[in-house]
């Protein structure tokens, strides 16, 4: 469950079916009829439409991170054109109220958009899978201690845990802002690494496993997360997103970095110039729809690769 | 009262093709029979069974005729169908230790079924209490929740409650393949003093182990590949089966109290076809020791014999 | 049952604990100092500077050894005394607090019900209904990948700014006094109706989602096959599906509050409503470190009980935590 969206949940379709179950179809009397594993997986995802769709719109975006910066000829805070001016030939999409280009904020925006997003995302991530696996694998005081943080990581509302710290951090980059955020977004995800890895804990091949005498970080590298290395994958989909809405929300409160651009940044800017009376809405519309569709197209992504995983989905 | 089935064709919808998982089955029970349905797994037994009452969301009916005591059920039409349900066709399902709302009192949910059903729970209760007093469970079994209950004692109450309307014809769909030699036991006897006192007529047990139809069946009908092997009374079956896939297929049951020292225990070898694309003619001619060339030619389903039919050119 | 509420209850005051340090701490040892912030904007005189220090230092308790604060900002808070505000000096925080509050009550509590109802009905109904599922899915995901203040932004621009049919900010008309008066009712309500949207959309697409795929799990559980086999009408089928369905986003809600309230802070701001939200605005822009951070006790605090009351009802709500706590047989 995102931070920002907890109402999204993995756990409605199931635990995608384990690395070693084959689907059930052509049985093994027809040798060389099925596909290997790994162009399995690629012959299912070019088929869902929901995951091709979410792919391709996030990698638009983060193609017009990359080369729109490029692309461009003015710098996103350069005061270099007529105030409050539309979309023209000059500038794609339109100037701001001091007559900063609006589409070169946008693609610099982006790029700090998908910045926090990995970075927060991404250390959530390592926190949530630590922590997670860790509790789930090893019963007894250790999982106490450990729960009992994430609990009380948990319930304290991100945003004003961040608020207070950004407050008085001054937030000089993107980075430490990501790094706030990764911070304080891991804990949903540590409790649902550590359900499923209870209940992975159980099976037989990791019996087998600590029998031989595998050494528990072993164990859990080698058996239990590359069983769930889809249900991983997702999670950091969800915390990806989840990470680019809190950043968002930091930098329209004014509390990111503010000597670079970023959309939250651009939305707080628009809003605080009045662009909404003065009807700018260049300025403001498109930040939020880049969120939108980064975003909207990473969770469209995951509900794709949910199926993708999913056997039980994928034939509907 | 009796069924009838001529010529039923269910094939499951799967991305590769359709699979012809009962590809043409006739048979009848006459009223007070049980009826064992034998075979290996992914012979087409559990969807036989379950499409003379319920079809699956993949299932497809193909063609085929069933008629329940002179009627014509319209096992293709869901809708149409709903009226037979529990009151002349019912099912103790595979999944019977999962069956019950885990958040619903046994009895409110009991209740609310047969409302539905438009029965009122006054009208069975006494009936209802005098079975569950049958199969060994206390009464206030319907004051609990599910969790309460162990697995046998679920799958018991799954077993009163499919029979509570007195059906004409009864699926027992696996219910032994999860218990313990001597629960199996229990419940096998239990599914005899059903059909003795008259709660259901007739019986189809749907199992893989041939030793507990042995036990409790009048006649085993045995499955292969999506096709009828063999039916005969259950001592013919044991004793002097016909069909080479029966033969082997006792052959290689051990026997208790025998020690194979001498011979090895006879397996038969292969696999069973696949189900998408089979082959022309007998589906077992590839791991039939005895085939030959007019095998090539599907054999019919019919009697060698009074009150024994096989599907085998050398059966006759 | 005992020992497991005995547990939670400790979890929480340790929650509390960590929360009330954490808002007190941050502060403390964050670089700058919040006097010398204060007598900047004041433009004191270089003479007074010294005697305005030493004023404020006693007022905010800095001339007290750093524990000593800690502890005197224990007593203080089990004396309701969040302090006074620097920059409405000498208004008490607790004061400030108390009359933003029903503002943003005003729009998270309706706002999370109904979203909540709505959200979770609607999705039950897409589970069923393909042709509704089709347009309500894609939807869902678009609102909940929106962010709350630019939906605020959005909507205040198509439905205040240009069509003109609702007001683009406050939580009444200027002209009016807060009474209860059919007039003031009026106005508020005219006021409430699109920061309440922004809230309410981006919560309802979640939930929506999120039941959406909960009811799609329960129709196909085997108790649900069990049911449909026996001839069960599809109505008594999803009145199950339902019911158990709903029992995860009750967990769900709980752990949904800090990011409802979080939306609600920013949305304010969008619309200048005088709630927390824009408290919250002016408290940083002022750099009024007291009144950041009795704003957010009051709010950790709030969404801590809140939290606490869903966590033990849900232990009643829902009959395998309840059988469990008291030992199957």
């Amino acid at each position: 469950m995102p931070a920002a969206r907890p109402e999204l949940d993995l756990t409605p379709t199931g635990t995608p079916a384990p690395v070693e179950a084959p689907p059930a179809l052509a049985p093994e009397g027809e040798p060389g009829r099925r596909p290997a594993r790994r162009s399995e997986f690629v012959y299912f995802a070019f088929r869902n439409w929901k995951f091709v769709a979410g792919v391709l719109l996030v990698l638009a975006f983060l193609g017009l991170a990359i080369i729109g910066p490029l692309v461009t000829d003015h710098k996103p805070l350069e005061f270099s054109g007529p105030t409050d001016a539309p979309p023209s030939r000059d500038y794609w999409f339109g100037t701001t109220s001091f007559g900063q280009d609006v589409f070169a904020q946008f693609v610099y925006g982006l790029r700090a958009t998908f910045l926090v997003g990995c970075v927060g995302g991404g250390i959530a991530w390592l926190l949530g899978a630590a922590v997670g696996f860790t509790a789930g694998y090893r019963s007894g005081w250790l999982d106490d201690v450990l729960n009992m943080l994430t609990n009380v990581v948990l319930v304290i509302p991100t945003l004003a845990i961040l608020i207070i710290v950004a407050a008085y951090l001054n937030v000089h980059s993107y980075v430490t802002e990501a790094v706030l955020i990764g911070l304080t977004s891991w804990p949903w995800a540590a409790r649902a690494v550590r359900a499923q890895t209870f209940s992975l804990k159980t099976r037989d091949f990791v019996d087998i496993a600590r029998l031989s005498g595998r050494r528990t970080r072993q164990i859990i590298t080698t058996e239990i997360a590359p069983n769930m290395s889809s249900y991983l994958l997702m999670m950091f989909i969800l915390l990806f997103g989840g990470a680019v809405l809190i950043g968002a929300s930091l930098d329209f409160l004014g509390l990111g970095p503010s000597t670079s651009v970023s959309l939250g940044l651009m939305m707080n800017n628009a809003y605080l110039s009045s662009a909404l009376l003065l009807g700018d809405w260049w300025w403001f519309l498109p930040p939020g729809i880049g969120i939108v569709a980064i975003v909207g197209g990473l969770y469209v992504m995951n509900v794709g690769l949910d199926e993708i995983f999913n056997p039980k989905l994928r034939e509907k | 009262m009796s069924l009838r089935v001529d010529d039923l064709a269910v094939y499951y919808d799967s991305l590769r093709g359709a699979v012809k998982a009962v590809d043409g089955a006739s048979f009848e029970i006459a009223d007070g029979e049980i009826m064992g349905l034998a075979g290996e797994s992914g012979c087409g037994k559990s969807t036989l069974g379950k499409s003379l009452i319920r079809f699956d969301a993949r299932m497809r009916y193909v063609r085929g005729k069933v008629e329940l005591d002179g009627r014509e059920l319209p096992v293709w039409d869901d809708a149409r169908m709903n009226p037979f349900r529990f009151k002349d066709v019912s099912i103790i399902p595979q999944y019977a230790l999962s069956a019950l709302n885990p958040t619903r009192r046994i009895g409110k949910m009991a209740a609310e079924l047969l409302a539905s059903r438009d029965v009122h729970l006054d009208e069975v209760l006494p009936e209802l209490r005098r079975r569950l007093q049958l199969v060994g469970l206390p009464e206030d079994v319907l004051e609990r929740f599910p969790l309460e209950l162990s697995g046998g004692m679920k799958q018991r109450v799954v077993m009163v409650l499919s029979s509570l309307l007195d059906p004409s014809l009864l699926i027992a769909d696996e219910v032994t393949s999860a218990l313990d030699v001597s629960t199996q036991r229990a419940v096998a006897e239990l599914l005899v003093e059903f059909r003795d006192r008259g709660f259901v007529k007739s019986m189809i047990v749907i199992t893989h182990d041939l030793s507990v139809l042995y036990q409790i069946a009048d006649t085993i009908l045995v499955m292969y590949a999506g096709k009828l092997a063999e039916k005969a009374t259950a001592e013919t079956v044991v004793h002097d089966s016909r069909h080479p896939y029966t033969r082997m297929l006792l052959s290689s049951l051990p026997e208790v109290g025998v020690r194979y020292e001498e011979e090895r225990l006879k397996g038969i070898p292969g696999r069973p076809p696949g189900l998408i694309d089979p082959p022309v003619g007998c589906r077992f001619k590839a791991r039939c020791p005895f085939a030959d060339a007019r095998c090539e030619q599907e054999p019919p389903f019919c009697a060698i014999e009074s009150g024994h039919e096989a599907a085998c050119w050398k059966a006759a | 049952m005992i020992r497991y509420l005995a547990r939670k209850i400790v979890i929480y005051l340790l929650t509390f604990f960590v929360a009330v340090t954490i808002d007190w701490a941050i502060p403390r040892f964050m670089p700058g100092d919040p006097i010398q912030g204060l007598l900047s904007r004041m433009h004191a005189q270089p003479e007074s500077q010294q005697a305005l220090t030493s004023y404020y230092s006693k007022a905010f308790g800095f001339d007290v050894p750093v524990w000593k604060q800690y502890l005197n900002f224990w007593v203080a808070l089990f004396h309701g005394d969040l302090g006074v505000s620097i920059a409405n000096f000498p208004t008490p925080v607790w004061d400030l607090i108390r009359g933003a509050v029903p503002y943003t009550l005003a729009l998270l509590v309706p706002a999370i019900l109904l979203s909540f109802w709505a959200g979770n009905k609607v999705g039950a109904l897409a589970a069923r209904r393909k042709t509704l599922d089709n347009s309500v899915l894609p939807a869902s995901y678009i609102l909940t990948a929106t962010p709350q203040m630019w939906l605020g932004i959005v909507l205040a621009w198509v439905f205040a700014t240009t069509l003109g049919w609702f007001p683009v900010s406050g939580a009444y008309d200027l002209s009016l006094q807060p009474a209860w008066s059919l007039e003031f009712a009026v106005s508020f309500l005219h006021h409430w109706v699109l920061p309440f949207l922004a809230l309410f959309l981006v919560a309802f697409g979640g939930w929506a989602i999120g039941m959406r795929n909960m009811i799609i799990y329960e129709l196909e559980a085997d108790y649900s096959n069990y049911l449909a086999a026996l001839g069960a009408p599809t109505k008594l089928v999803r009145r199950y599906a339902y019911r158990n369905a709903l029992l995860p986003q009750i967990t769900g809600l709980a752990l949904a509050l800090g990011a409802v309230v979080a939306g609600a802070i920013v949305v304010e701001i969008v619309f200048s409503y005088p709630g927390l939200g824009t408290l919250t605005l002016g408290a940083l822009q002022n750099r009024d470190y007291f009144l950041i951070q009795g704003i957010f006790l009051f709010l950790i605090i709030a969404v801590l009980v809140a939290n606490f009351v869903i966590d033990i009802a849900y232990v009643f709500i829902d009959p395998r935590t309840r059988i469990g706590m008291q030992g199957g047989s």
